[in-house]
């Protein structure tokens, strides 16, 4: 039977560990991927995706990614909600994968709300 | 859907929604019997006796945000017309239990898509649930286990990016040796 790699895993944890006692602090923006059968027909999984890639790549430790159910507005999904603490929360609609690596790069590290992606501020 | 991948990730999320924490996913391809069998459990609230017997209606639903409850109706539907079965089992308060069948080399069949995609993402997007996934193609079995994982990497979070690529990576891997017919070289 195929098995994971204990010792593959042991390694991943020591250099995390040693890289990041930084990563325990505060979450500074929430980013929310609604994952509802709707969500999910549309592309969520690949938006998901995505957004580990670019958070892998960017090596940021306040970032915090969870998924949700459906929010309702089953006609613009893929919606990805991005709540910079402090601030309203953002819904974006109709993502795709570009879509989500803009809103990574621009909104969620720099701050910039993309308008164009948003369906509403919550 | 496009893929039983995707089926797989809503009906375990429903699970998640359902408040589990633990889920486990069993696949299994038996390419020789042309029989694909996908079956996925929680341990989370269970649905009502009253739902359960109406829910392959699309038009009921335990939700608030929709009057349309899709994921287990497009399940059922999927399987149907590829000359499957569909059974649920629930009981209130210990957990569901979905199973689909497929003929293999139906038609009509999604084709299974990417499964470590699905792992992935529940896993990113529910850290703290524990999942359980088995994936069986003919005979030889790929396993993976959470709760162990957790044990492992204790301290550090399972969707920290490291981690999670280095699952994925692992997954993807361990089904293409499986698919092609060989050993994994995992241990």
């Amino acid at each position: 039977m195929a098995k994971l790699n204990i010792d593959d895993l042991k390694k991943i944890k020591e250099k995390i560990s040693k890289e990041t006692s930084l990563r325990h602090g505060e979450t500074r923006v929430k980013v929310t991927v609604h994952m509802g059968t709707c969500g999910i027909a549309a592309g969520a999984r690949d938006v998901m995706a995505a957004l580990m890639e670019e958070l892998a790549e960017a090596d940021v430790q306040d970032v915090r990614v969870v998924a949700s159910g459906c929010l309702g507005m089953c006609s613009s999904e893929p919606n990805v909600t991005v709540e910079v603490m402090g601030e309203n929360p953002i819904v974006y609609k109709e993502m795709n994968t570009n879509k989500m690596r803009q809103v990574f790069k621009r909104h969620v590290l720099q701050g910039e709300v993309q308008t164009d992606f948003a369906l509403a501020k919550m | 859907m496009r893929e039983i991948a995707l089926h797989i990730l809503d009906i375990a999320e429903n699970g998640i929604r359902a408040g589990a924490d633990r889920i486990a996913i069993v696949v299994d391809e038996a390419r020789q019997d042309n029989r694909l069998r996908i079956e996925i459990s929680d341990n989370g609230s269970g649905i009502p006796p009253e739902i359960l017997a109406k829910v392959s209606d699309p038009f009921v639903s335990t939700r608030k945000t929709r009057r349309v409850g899709l994921g287990l109706s497009l399940l059922e539907a999927a399987a149907r017309r590829c000359g499957g079965e569909f059974h649920i089992q629930s009981s209130q308060g210990q957990g569901t239990k979905v199973t689909a069948a497929f003929q293999y080399d139906h038609i009509d069949r999604a084709p299974m898509g990417d499964m470590s995609s699905t792992i992935v993402a529940l896993l990113v997007g529910n850290p703290k649930v524990d999942f359980f996934y088995s994936h069986t193609i003919d005979g030889r079995q790929f396993a993976i286990d959470t709760q162990e994982i957790k044990k492992e990497i204790e301290g550090v979070s399972i969707s920290d990016p490291a981690v999670i690529q280095y699952l994925n990576r692992t997954v993807r891997e361990a089904l293409d040796q499986l698919a092609r017919g060989g050993e994994s070289s995992k241990r």
